[in-house]
C-alpha cells in the first residue's frame, strides 16, 4: 500500500509540473566536500541525457551523513538511493548483505581501468558493492618558499626526523607562521586516521593478531609522544579541535609550513582563487621512520547503492556516469584537469594532459604505497590502514582520538592518554567478544 | 461554578492532550526500556537475545559516566547562574527609562531567535576560532597569546554559547514581572528612607522570586538535553571535558549504533531528569502556591 | 515603575543598556557583515573585513547550490502545523485545568512537562522504526506530530497559567448581567485570552523553527527544513565563513523578523504565571 500511496502522492504533486510525469526520483546523500559539490553542479548532464530520472540532493556534513546514512541502511529505512560511503563501510556492509553488488557494470565502464588498491577495497568476495568517486592516500605538501628561505631540501621521500627539522625551520609564532599543521580534532575519520597512520610507520598496530590492544607498545608511545612534540612546538594554537577542514583554511592563508594529509587537498591548495600559496606548494611522500612503512592511508569516497532502494536501475545508471571517465572528462572540460576526482582510475594517470597536474605522479605513487591488507610491520587481524574494518571501530576510534585530542590540549600526558586508550579500547573489544 | 456536568466536560476536553501524550511517553518509553533489555546493535544483524541489566551495567561502568554526569549538572548549573543573574541585571536596565527602549529591547531578545546549530557554528567559527575568530583576532591585536577557548575550557565555552541563547528567554520573563512591580510600594520606601540596595533586596527580590522559578524550571528541562552545540563544537571534547548524558547516549546509540546500551542510558537519563523534575516541582510547587 | 529621573541619569542608562545590547546582538550582527565579503575577506581582522568590498556572492553560490525555497516552506509548513493542531488541542485543556481545577490538575500538569524531559537521542531509534514502518519517514507529517507532541506540555502550561490571571469576578459580573454561555464565551473570554493564545503561538513556531535534532534525523530530501539546509555548510573544504554566514543569516531570518514584529505579542503573554 504504501509505494502505491507514495506513487499517488508523488503524481498528485508533480501533475503540475506535466514535463515530470512518469519520472523517477533517487535521492543521493552526499557529503558537503567540493567535488560533490561539483558532481551536484554537473549533474545536469546527466539528467539531460535521462530525462524519465530525477535527483534530489542530500548534502551534509560527514558526521551527519554517516550516522544518517548507517541508521537508514541498517533499518532499511529506504530514504536514500545512492549513498556516499567509505573504504571503511563498504567490506562491512558488503558483507552484511546491504549493497547491492555492481558486478554488471557495462563493457564501457571499464572496470579494470579503477585502481587495484582502491578496487580491492571496494570488494568483498570478489563482488564490487561501490564504486569509487575519489581516492587519496596521505603526502606531505609543503612550502617551497620556506623550505628554501630555511635552507633546506625537500627529499621525495623524507623520515620524521627530517620532518621535525624542517617544522622548526620553518616555525615563526610572531608571523604566525607555523612550522607543521596536522589533524587534532578527535574522530575515527580526523585525528585517528593521522595518527593510526603515522603509528604505522613508527611500527604501531591497533590489534596484534589475536585482538589485544597495542596502545601499551613501546611503538605507540614513540608516535604519540613525536606527535606532541611536533604540534606542541611548531604547531598553530587551537590545534585540538582543527580537523582536515580547518587545516586546509589554514594552508590556504599560508599559515602552515608543512602539512600532511589527505591527496585530494592538493587540488584546493594549488587552486588560486581560494588558496594565498598556490604558486609554492611542493609534495613529498609521507614520512617514514625507517621501518619499511610510510605513514599513509588510502580512502576512497565511493557511492553505493542500498539493498533497500525501489530504484535500483536508475540509482546504477547514476553511480556508473557519475565514476566513469566520461564525467572525469566533463569535469576536465568545464573546470580543468586539475580538478578532476583524482585517484580511481589507472587511464587517468596515463592521460599526458594529467600528468603535466603537479601533484598527480606523488597521489599516484602514495596510493600505490599503502596497502590496507598488510598496513604496519607487524602481522595485524584487521584490514584497512588508517582504521580497522570492523563494526566496533567507529566508537572506539572516536573514544581513543577523545583520549589524544586531550593530550594535544595538554589536559592529560601521553603516557595518561595511551593508558586510557588502552583500557578502553580492551573494555569494548571485550563486551564485543574478540578478547576474554 | 465546578459542578458534575462542567466537571466531565472538563475531563472531555482535557483527554486528548492526556492520551496524546500519554502514548508519545508510553510507546517510546516503552520499546527503550525493551531495547536496553537485549544485546542489539544495528551493525550486527541477526538476532538480539535478552540480557538482563547487563547494558545497564555496561553504560553505568563507563569511565566517562560519571563525568557525564557531572558535566550535565555544571552545565545546567552553570547556564542557570549566568542566565538568572544576567538576566535579573538586564531586567533592571531594561526597565530605566531610556532612550530607543524598543530597539534595545529587540536586540536583546534576538539570540532567542537563532537555531541552537547557528548559533554554536557561529561562536566556534567566527568567534573561538583562535587563528580566524574575532576574539583571536583582538587577543594579536592588543599583543596577547589568543586563547583556545575550544581547548582550554570547553565546558565553559559551551556554557557560555548556551546561556547566550538562554539570556533573552530569561530576561523577557523577568522584565514582565519587574514591570508588574507596584510603583508606590518602592517609592514609599524610598520616602521611608530606604536606600537602593535594601529597596531591592527588601521589594524587588521577592517580587521576582516567582518568576526566577519559573524561568529555572522551564530552561531546565531545555537545558538537560542540550545536545546540538556540543555535537557541533567539541563533539565532548577533549577527552570527555564537555560530554554530558545526552552526548554519552548519542555516541551509544548514534556512533556505535549499539541500541541496547543506548537505550539503557536513555533509560537512566529519563530517571534521573524525573529526579530532577520531582526535586524542581517541589520548588515550583513551593513558590507557585504560596 | 517609570519614576522621573534627571536627564543626565537617563542618558548614562540609556548608554549602558545600549552597550549591553549591542554586545548581546553582535554575534548576529557579525555573521550579517560576513555574510556580505567574500570567502578570502571574511576571516581578515574586524577592521579589515569592515573596509573590504561588500557583495551578494555568497548568498548566490548559497542559492545555486540548495533550494533555499523549499526549505523554508518546509520550515514554515512544519512550525505552523505543529503548533496550530497543537493549540487546537492544548486551549480546551488549558482551559478546563484553569476554570475547572480538580484534585490532581497540578500533578497531570507537571507530569506533562515531564514527558519533555526524555532525551530524544535515547528514544530515536523506536521513533524511527516506527516512522519507517507507517511510511511516515522524509515526510512532513512526521514532523508536525512529532513537534506538537514536544511542545504540547510547553503550551498547555503557558496557556494554563495565562487562563488561571483571567478575573473570574467578570465572568460572574457577564452572567449576571444576563450574557449567554455563548455571549460569555465569544464577548468575554475570547478577547481577554487571545494575548495568551498569541504569545503561546508565537513561542512555539519559535520553537519548532529551531528544533534541529528530529528535524535532521527523520527527512532526507523531501522534508528537510532550513535546520538541514545549515547542516550542508557547517564544515566544508576550505574557506567557508561567507558561505555559512549567509546560509546561516537565510536561515535564521525569517524567524527573527517575525519574533521582531511579533514581540509585544509575544511578551504579554509570556509569563508562565509568573506575575501576581
Amino acid at each position: 500500500m504504501t509505494p502505491k500511496f507514495r506513487a499517488l502522492m508523488g503524481a498528485c504533486a508533480t501533475a503540475a509540473l506535466a514535463t515530470a510525469a512518469g519520472a523517477e526520483t533517487i535521492t543521493i546523500a552526499t557529503v558537503n566536500n567540493g567535488d560533490m559539490i561539483r558532481m551536484q553542479k554537473l549533474a545536469d548532464a546527466f539528467t539531460e541525457a535521462n530525462p524519465d530520472i530525477e535527483l534530489e540532493w542530500v548534502t551534509l556534513e560527514e558526521n551527519v551523513l554517516r550516522q544518517r546514512v548507517t541508521q537508514d541502511v541498517a533499518t532499511s529505512g529506504g530514504q536514500f538511493d545512492v549513498m556516499t560511503i567509505g573504504t571503511y563501510e563498504v567490506p562491512i556492509w558488503g558483507k552484511q548483505g546491504w549493497l547491492v553488488p555492481l558486478d554488471d557494470l557495462p563493457e564501457s565502464y571499464d572496470v579494470d581501468d579503477l585502481l587495484p588498491a582502491i578496487r580491492g577495497g571496494l570488494t568483498v568476495d570478489g563482488s564490487l558493492y561501490a564504486v569509487p568517486f575519489y581516492g587519496e592516500s596521505s603526502m606531505v605538501m609543503y612550502r617551497k618558499d620556506l623550505m628554501e628561505e630555511a635552507g633546506l631540501e625537500m627529499p621525495d621521500a623524507p623520515s620524521w626526523d627530517f620532518i621535525k627539522e624542517a617544522a622548526a625551520a620553518m616555525t615563526d609564532k610572531e608571523a604566525e607562521q607555523y612550522g607543521i599543521c596536522l589533524r587534532g580534532k578527535a574522530g575515527w575519520g580526523e585525528n585517528m586516521a593521522f595518527l593510526s597512520a603515522m603509528a604505522n610507520s613508527y611500527g604501531a598496530r591497533w590489534f596484534d593478531e589475536e585482538w589485544n590492544p597495542q596502545f601499551d607498545g613501546e611503538a605507540w608511545k614513540a608516535a604519540l609522544t613525536d606527535y606532541l612534540e611536533l604540534m606542541n612546538e611548531y604547531g598553530p594554537p587551537g590545534a585540538s579541535s582543527n580537523g582536515f577542514n580547518e587545516n586546509l583554511a589554514l594552508f590556504q592563508q599560508g599559515k602552515c609550513g608543512m602539512w600532511i594529509d589527505a591527496t585530494v587537498a592538493a587540488s584546493f591548495v594549488t587552486n588560486p582563487t581560494d588558496s594565498t600559496v598556490a604558486e609554492d606548494v611542493g609534495f613529498a611522500l609521507a614520512p617514514d621512520k625507517g621501518l619499511g612503512k610510510r605513514g599513509n592511508w588510502l580512502w576512497a569516497w565511493s557511492l553505493a547503492v542500498p539493498a533497500g532502494t525501489d530504484a535500483e536501475a536508475s540509482a546504477k545508471k547514476f553511480v556508473e556516469w557519475a565514476t566513469s571517465k566520461e564525467y572525469t572528462e566533463l569535469v576536465a572540460e568545464t573546470e580543468g584537469w586539475a580538478n578532476v576526482p583524482p585517484g580511481t582510475r589507472t587511464s587517468l594517470y596515463e592521460n599526458p594532459e594529467y600528468q603535466k597536474v603537479p601533484f598527480a605522479q606523488m597521489t599516484l605513487e602514495s596510493i600505490n604505497a599503502a596497502d590496507p591488507t598488510n598496513p604496519t610491520v607487524d602481522p595485524v587481524p584487521y584490514t584497512g590502514v588508517q582504521f580497522v574494518a570492523i563494526p566496533e571501530f567507529q566508537a572506539i576510534g572516536t573514544a581513543v582520538g577523545q583520549q589524544f585530542s586531550a593530550a594535544l590540549a595538554g589536559q592529560v600526558s601521553a603516557e595518561e592518554a595511551l593508558s586510557r586508550a588502552q583500557a578502553l579500547t580492551e573494555r569494548e573489544m571485550k563486551r564485543a567478544g574478540y578478547i576474554k | 461554578m465546578s459542578t458534575k456536568a462542567s466537571r466531565s466536560a472538563a475531563r472531555a476536553m482535557i483527554s486528548p492532550s492526556v492520551l496524546l501524550l500519554l502514548c508519545w511517553m508510553v510507546v517510546p518509553l516503552a520499546m527503550t526500556v525493551w531495547f536496553s533489555l537485549l544485546r542489539y546493535n544495528l551493525l550486527m544483524p541477526g538476532a538480539h537475545p535478552f540480557v538482563g541489566l547487563e547494558n545497564y551495567q555496561y553504560f553505568v561502568s563507563d569511565p566517562a559516566f560519571t563525568d557525564a554526569i557531572v558535566n550535565t549538572l555544571l552545565l545546567v548549573g552553570g547556564v542557570l547562574l549566568i542566565t538568572v543573574v544576567g538576566g535579573v541585571l538586564l531586567a533592571l536596565l531594561l526597565d530605566l527609562p531610556i532612550w530607543g527602549q524598543g530597539i534595545v529591547r529587540i536586540m536583546v531578545i534576538a539570540p532567542f531567535f537563532v537555531m541552537p546549530t547557528v548559533s554554536a557554528l557561529v561562536w566556534k567559527n567566527m568567534f573561538f576560532d583562535p587563528v580566524n575568530g574575532l576574539f583571536g583576532h583582538l587577543a594579536k591585536t592588543i599583543g596577547v597569546q589568543p586563547y583556545d577557548f575550544l581547548a582550554q575550557a570547553p565546558l565553559a565555552s559551551i556554557i557560555g554559547i548556551v546561556s547566550w541563547q538562554w539570556l533573552p528567554f530569561a530576561t523577557l520573563i523577568l522584565l514582565t514581572a519587574l514591570q508588574s512591580l507596584d510603583s508606590e510600594q518602592l517609592e514609599a520606601a524610598e520616602m521611608d528612607g530606604a536606600g537602593a540596595f535594601a529597596r531591592f533586596y527588601h521589594i524587588v527580590v521577592p517580587h521576582l522570586a516567582r518568576a526566577v522559578t519559573v524561568v529555572i524550571l522551564i530552561q531546565t528541562i531545555f537545558l538537560l538535553s542540550v545536545f546540538a552545540e556540543i555535537f557541533v563544537t567539541t563533539n565532548g571534547g577533549p577527552g570527555t571535558a564537555s560530554t554530558n548524558l545526552t552526548y554519552l547516549i548519542y555516541k551509544e546509540s548514534l556512533l556505535s549504533f549499539d541500541v541496547g546500551t543506548g537505550s539503557a542510558g536513555g533509560v537512566i537519563a529519563i530517571i534521573l531528569a524525573n529526579i530532577v523534575a520531582i526535586f524542581l516541582m517541589r520548588m515550583i510547587g513551593r513558590n507557585l502556591d504560596a | 515603575m517609570a519614576r522621573a529621573v534627571t536627564p543626565r541619569r537617563k542618558a548614562f542608562n540609556t548608554l549602558a543598556a545600549w552597550i549591553v545590547g549591542v554586545l548581546v546582538f553582535f554575534p548576529i550582527l557579525w555573521i550579517v557583515i560576513l555574510s556580505f565579503k567574500t570567502e578570502g575577506d571574511a576571516i581578515k581582522t574586524p577592521l579589515a573585513v569592515l573596509s573590504a568590498p561588500w557583495t551578494m556572492e555568497s548568498y548566490a553560490v548559497v542559492q545555486e547550490r540548495s533550494d533555499y525555497f523549499r526549505h523554508f516552506w518546509n520550515s514554515v509548513v512544519i512550525s505552523l502545523g505543529s503548533t496550530v493542531i497543537g493549540l487546537v488541542i492544548a486551549v480546551p485543556s488549558a482551559w478546563a485545568m484553569a476554570f475547572v481545577p480538580g484534585r490532581r490538575t497540578k500533578d497531570v500538569l507537571m507530569w506533562m512537562l515531564s514527558t519533555k524531559m526524555l532525551p530524544p537521542v535515547g528514544v530515536l531509534l523506536p521513533i524511527y522504526l516506527i516512522c519507517q514502518s507507517l511510511g511516515l519517514l522524509d515526510t512532513k507529517i512526521a514532523l508536525v506530530v512529532i513537534l506538537m507532541l514536544i511542545n504540547l506540555p510547553i503550551m498547555i502550561w503557558m496557556l494554563y497559567t495565562y487562563f488561571k490571571e483571567i478575573p473570574r469576578d467578570i465572568l460572574e459580573a457577564a452572567r449576571m448581567d444576563g450574557a449567554s454561555l455563548k455571549e460569555e464565551v465569544l464577548y468575554v473570554l475570547l478577547p481577554m485570552a487571545v494575548p495568551g493564545i498569541a504569545s503561546t503561538l508565537l513561542l512555539n513556531i519559535i520553537l519548532a523553527w529551531n528544533e534541529s535534532f528530529w528535524t535532521l534525523n527523520l527527512t532526507a530530501a523531501k522534508a528537510a527544513p532550513l535546520t538541514a539546509f545549515i547542516a550542508s555548510y557547517s564544515s566544508p573544504e576550505g574557506l567557508f565563513y561567507a558561505k555559512l554566514s549567509a546560509a546561516s543569516t537565510m536561515a535564521i531570518a525569517p524567524i527573527l523578523i517575525m519574533g521582531w514584529f511579533s514581540q509585544k505579542q509575544l511578551v504579554r503573554g509570556l509569563t508562565f504565571g509568573a506575575v501576581k
